[in-house]
């Protein structure tokens, strides 16, 4: 499988994720630059957390207006594969690729910690290798994670089982219906907050983070 | 020559009514302790565009500025 890591300026964990791919996961990786236009030698695209271009204007939305974003809209068009992470996922959003938008956490603080997620749809290319409701536990990083759509948008996100993970237990940032991770209608475009990249191996302390991984190359 | 061709315009951009803003419960909270009664206090932003043409000041602000969802703007 060729899996493409989108570079912004100011991604940060692009690295990360590219290791993952290369050597963890031992498939074909290639690092994206964000003046690119042309996705189609790749079967998935992955954009990685971070603070493109420094989260100025809202994070995500300069990156919304790239060269690379408006491939990434017609590559999803064709039901290839597409996961945001963190970063990523607030580029989606910018990008209407998926619904809603990520608003500053409640506390209005940093949130670096590991949560307790549920699975609630294994569907997605990114979740198929998981149990329906299986509980998982990836860290999160974000300052931006609140999860926030108008009631009738949220009530359709909800009806068309669009959320992928939920928040178990606690709610970190104060995400509607605790969501941690949404998907669109045809499920191919898949966004969540936590970081799978950084809990892929032992050393890292623990590989909940495969499960995503898994599933995308199965 | 004409040196005065530039324009320069104002909009201004807050969080939707009914969006919880948490800088602004923040500083509302800080003008309360300090013996201020406030209601309420939203913090926005404003850009400042500078240019030889703002006939597409609109399309700007619609497409690449604000995001709709989240956010109300004004020209001022």
């Amino acid at each position: 499988m060729k899996i493409g890591i989108c570079v912004f300026p100011g991604s940060n964990c692009d690295y990360d994720t590219y290791y993952i791919v290369k050597d963890i996961l031992q498939e074909d990786a290639e690092l994206i630059d964000y003046t690119s236009k042309d996705l189609d030698r790749f079967d998935a695209v992955i954009l990685p957390g971070g603070f493109s271009f420094g989260d100025y204007l809202r994070p995500g939305a300069l990156a919304s207006k790239t060269p690379l974003a408006e491939a990434i809209v017609n590559f999803a068009s064709k039901g290839r594969y597409v996961l945001g992470i963190c970063n990523g996922f607030q580029i989606l959003t910018e990008l209407k690729l998926l619904p809603g938008a990520l608003l500053p956490n409640e506390n209005d603080k940093f949130i670096c910690k590991r949560v307790n997620l549920s699975v609630e749809n294994i569907s997605t290319a990114f979740t198929r290798k998981i149990e329906d409701k299986e509980v998982i536990t990836l860290p999160i990083a974000h300052h931006d994670g609140r999860f926030y759509a108008p009631q009738d948008i949220l009530e359709e996100i909800e009806a068309n089982n669009q959320v992928v993970f939920r928040y178990q237990g606690e709610n970190p940032n104060g995400s509607l219906n605790a969501i941690a991770g949404i998907c669109n209608k045809s499920g191919n475009v898949v966004g969540m907050m936590p970081h799978p990249e950084r809990i892929s191996e032992d050393i890292l302390g623990g590989l909940d983070g495969l499960k995503i991984w898994h599933s995308l190359i199965a | 020559m004409n040196y005065n061709k530039s324009m320069k315009k104002k909009v201004l951009i807050m969080p939707k009514e009914g969006i919880l803003d948490p800088q602004g419960r923040a500083l509302k909270d800080v003008l309360n302790e300090a013996g201020f009664d406030v209601k309420d206090v939203r913090i926005g932003k404003v850009i400042e565009i500078e240019s030889d043409s703002l006939e597409n000041l609109e399309k700007m602000v619609k497409d690449y500025i604000i995001n709709p969802l989240i956010e109300d703007y004004e020209v001022l």
